[in-house]
């Protein structure tokens, strides 16, 4: 193990793991917060959250965002909920449950300590979320009302109608306007994060280009915390928002912070099949619809044939000719799987023939029992959002036909390795949020991802960072004429001077759409040792064909989308390369992560818990060389390993 | 599909800007608009690589700038005029949202910014709407810090209360209430989040100052006022009704009747 990989863990038992850690780091002082400045990078849930949080406790912050207002975050995308252990149902939830169920969830290559005091925050974060008058559905009674989601046998997910993500998001970013209005967090909004700048090893400032401008600026701080999402938009076709990229976690990771689990991607299972080339971007269906819908295909070939010929309506199939495939394969949890699970069986179904769309490449969402048993009008209410953005996309009204779905990128679990206090593994470099490896593992379950954000950044991050300012109060404000800053700024414009010069035959779309078609196809929901191998090398080949042969019109000093493109592309065909390598170094099959070659007779997923119970950090070692593997194992004092079973 | 596109292209917001006319052909009726305006882009990008003349003399200005995220019609970036309506001809849909479905083989269709002097065009057709930011980090928020909350279920608010604020709620802040009034007047972006935290008691509080406040901010950064003919609500993506509008002049009233 690298004598970098020190995940912090605090010593003692499980549940006063965090308790006695608040107690044992380091605080600042009000008059000291003053002088001390962050750069928070990113404004969804998590790096809002933080930015606010960080105002109010008097720290001077500087916020970046790509968009034109930190509230268009793709956070706000997030559709279906926000789990916490209230356990306001009754129904036997807990802090141990929740925490049980994401580890269990994460298929097991996550870390205890993490993950524990993610659920114990968890109920913290809906009590913040009321208070700033964030409207959560409620009981005739006017408390707080709650469902069910994937994964879990308690009903513990708060929501918002299906826009649980967007009225979080204005949440924290109502906390944010307070604050910038307050003077204690300046905001830079359509300005893109392009390096980090060091010194002496520690994280001094970034460099950022204003996207309105062209400008490339310097901006300095004690630390710098990132929180730009995850790496999903490498497959092309993604349910992530457009401009959602992995360059800055990129460029973490070649200024020396580590970079774990990388293959660890999750595939949405309930995402609108793909309609053709023109496609641009994949739209996801809250995971929330599978709480009233049945997911089937039919049970005879010659149905599929007359569906896809459109000689039949899926509503005139019988009864007994549906084959309900979730609710035969796991009784127990039927359409309420995790999601790997019931995206590798719509795969399963597919492959076997029974696809049933034109493309062979889609299964059905019928909510044809639900709407006999509630009534239209308790659908309506519940999902009435989520059913017109369905029959507008696709001119099929869903409350007479079943939807139909198929599996598609939506997020991605591996990220910038992280310790106990989210620090990476350089000094004063924080990652939060899904920008973090920390909190998944193998598989994330569904309405997690909220809970982590915001616990990462109402109720984590301003306690820990305080632990690393605190040695920091006297020092000066960085210098941003520092050669470090010269050195960083010269890099970021040549390397833009160079994409323009290139002039070549190919815009940078069509070598996006070439990644995203190998990494669909050999590192996406199924992996094995040959097309993984397969991937390194066209990877490779294209990127050197992309630096050869790429056409960036316009120039530097403007508004220009497609230079914004041609630099998140550049680093995608470089995260794409050591998702592959990731992959084929993890010889088994665990979460989102299926190698081909270790499955059960049943095809379902086979650990090797002997082999690889470990994070993978993964260090670069410059352009020329491969990046060098480091293992952190995982270890587990509380949770008996156990083979995921949602069958009984 | 083939269609003619009449794009406004402007430089930045010095120049005066003015339409070019492209053309494009086998667009699927399936395609979003949003990704209409992809496959212009790559045409006008394989252009630059070799170029050829797009109507006679006229030599275009390049990949078309335009504001997009999520395409999942909840960001509210995409910020289309499309043949005088703010996200173009369907109802209650952001521009993403929008599907070639909704036009005929041979079409023109007409594409412009936001026009609105609040809004002021950074490129083709991207305009800047920070004055929004502006106008909520003037009163649009609960003034509470993080930690220290009571138990979430502390308070209960009636069902109705908290499904109206949520219909408020769902304001995905796009401009097109902005671009669509006569007057540019932003009253039912103000009212959306004025009237969803005034129905909630977290929000009761402040209520009064939040109105006056975000009002003024609003003037003062050069919105006009309302004309009352609801074009906002008819054009609003998510519906919101103009009884907000009411509330925001109720709160408003009280908050002056208090000076």
């Amino acid at each position: 193990m690298s004598e970098k990989l020190i995940s912090k863990i605090p010593e003692g038992p499980l549940a006063e793991k965090w308790t006695k850690h608040k107690a044992n780091i380091r605080v600042v002082s009000p008059a000291n917060k003053r002088k001390l400045e962050i750069i928070v990078v990113g404004t969804g849930l998590g790096g809002a959250s933080a930015a606010a949080s960080l105002g109010e406790l008097g720290y001077n912050v500087k916020v970046f965002c790509i968009s034109d207002s930190p509230r268009r975050a793709h956070s706000i995308a997030a559709q279906g909920g926000i789990n916490a252990a209230k356990n306001y149902p009754n129904d036997n939830d807990s802090v141990y449950r929740l925490f049980y169920d994401t580890i269990k969830g994460g298929d097991y290559r996550s870390r205890e300590a993490n993950v524990y005091r993610l659920a114990e925050v968890s109920g913290l974060i809906i009590d913040q979320c009321v208070a700033q008058g964030v409207p959560f559905a409620r009981e005739y009674g006017g408390l707080l009302d709650n469902r069910s989601f994937g994964g879990a046998q308690v009903s513990r997910t708060f929501y918002a109608r299906g826009q649980t993500g967007q009225q979080l998001l204005l949440g924290a970013y109502a906390a944010l306007n307070r604050q910038i209005a307050l003077g204690s967090v300046k905001s830079y909004p359509r300005h893109e994060m392009l390096d980090v700048v060091l010194i002496n090893g520690e994280a001094k400032g970034i460099i950022a280009r204003n996207l309105e401008t062209g400008e490339v600026e310097r901006h300095g701080a004690h630390a710098v915390v990132i929180a730009t999402g995850g790496y999903g938009n490498v497959f092309f076709l993604s349910t992530n928002a457009m401009n959602s990229n992995g360059s800055a976690a990129w460029q973490c990771f070649k200024k020396g912070a580590f970079f774990a689990n990388p293959c660890f991607a999750q595939i949405h299972p309930t995402c609108i099949p793909v309609h053709g080339e023109q496609q641009s971007k994949l739209t996801l269906m809250s995971e929330s619809l599978r709480n009233d819908g049945r997911i089937w295909v039919p049970k005879k070939k010659e149905d599929v044939e007359k569906i896809r010929k459109k000689q039949i309506k899926p509503s005139q199939i019988a009864e007994e000719d549906r084959d309900y495939y979730l609710e035969r394969r796991y009784p127990a949890f039927g359409n309420l799987v995790p999601r790997d699970v019931a995206s590798r069986a719509a795969k399963e179904r597919c492959d076997a023939g029974f696809g049933v769309n034109e493309t062979g490449l889609a299964v059905f969402l019928d909510f044809k029992t639900a709407i006999e048993r509630l009534g239209k009008k308790t659908i309506e209410a519940r999902y009435g959002n989520l059913f017109q953005m369905y029959e507008k996309i696709t001119d099929v009204n869903p409350y007479e036909e079943p939807m139909m779905i198929y599996p598609a990128i939506h997020y991605t679990m591996g990220g910038i390795w992280v310790d106990y206090n989210l620090q990476t593994t350089i000094p004063g470099l924080y990652a939060i949020g899904e920008a973090n490896f920390s909190d998944h593992g193998g598989n994330r379950l569904g309405a997690s991802a909220l809970m982590q954000g915001l616990a990462d950044g109402y109720f984590v991050l301003p306690y820990t960072i305080g632990d690393f300012l605190a040695s920091k109060i006297q020092v000066p404000k960085t210098n941003v004429n520092d050669p470090a800053f010269d050195e960083a700024e010269k890099a970021i414009k040549d390397r833009i001077a160079k994409l323009f010069s290139i002039k070549g035959k190919h815009s940078v779309d069509s070598f996006h759409k070439k990644l995203g078609h190998i990494m669909w196809d050999y590192v996406g929901m199924s992996r094995n040792e040959e097309g993984l191998k397969k991937a390194i090398k066209m990877i490779q080949e294209l990127k050197v064909e992309f630096w050869k042969d790429v056409y960036v019109p316009g120039e530097n000093g403007e508004f220009n989308q497609e230079l914004e493109k041609a630099l998140k592309v550049a680093d995608f065909l470089e995260i794409g390369e050591l998702m592959a390598r990731d992959a084929l170094n993890r010889f088994e099959s665990c979460g989102g992560h299926f190698r081909e070659e270790m499955q059960t007779e049943d095809g379902e997923t086979k650990r090797d818990d002997d082999n690889f119970m470990y994070v993978s950090a993964w260090e670069y070692k410059g352009e020329s060389s491969e990046p060098e593997l480091h293992k952190e194992p995982l270890r587990y004092e509380y949770i008996k390993l156990a083979t995921r079973n949602y069958k009984d | 599909m083939d269609l003619t596109l009449k794009v406004w292209r402007q430089k930045n917001a010095k120049d005066k800007g003015h339409f070019e006319t492209y053309k494009v052909k086998d667009i699927s009726p399936d395609s979003s608009f949003l990704e209409m305006m992809d496959i212009l882009n790559e045409q006008l990008i394989a252009e630059g690589i070799s170029p050829v003349s797009v109507e006679k003399g006229c030599k275009s200005s390049g990949p078309v700038a335009f504001d997009h995220d999520c395409r999942e019609g909840i960001c509210g970036m995409c910020s289309l005029y499309i043949n005088g309506r703010p996200h173009g001809p369907d109802n209650e849909v952001t521009t993403c949202q929008l599907h070639m479905r909704k036009f005929k083989d041979g079409d023109t269709i007409t594409i412009e910014p936001w026009r609105s002097a609040a809004f002021p065009v950074v490129k083709d057709l991207v305009v800047n709407r920070g004055a929004f930011d502006e106008i909520l980090q003037a009163g649009g928020f609960v003034s509470v810090n993080t930690g220290g909350i009571p138990d979430a279920n502390a308070i209960p608010i009636p069902k109705e209360n908290a499904d109206e604020s949520m219909d408020a709620a769902a304001c995905v802040g796009c401009g097109a209430c902005v671009a669509t009034c006569k007057n540019g007047s932003a009253m039912l972006f103000v009212s959306a989040r004025v009237s969803s935290l005034a129905l909630l008691p977290q929000g009761k509080i402040e209520a009064a100052r939040r109105a006056k406040n975000m009002v003024a901010k609003m003037d003062e950064l050069g919105f006009g006022s309302c004309t009352n003919t609801r074009a906002c609500e008819m054009e609003c993506p998510k519906s919101i009704s103009v009884a907000h509008i009411a509330r925001l002049n109720r709160e408003f009233l009280k908050a002056k009747l208090k000076d």
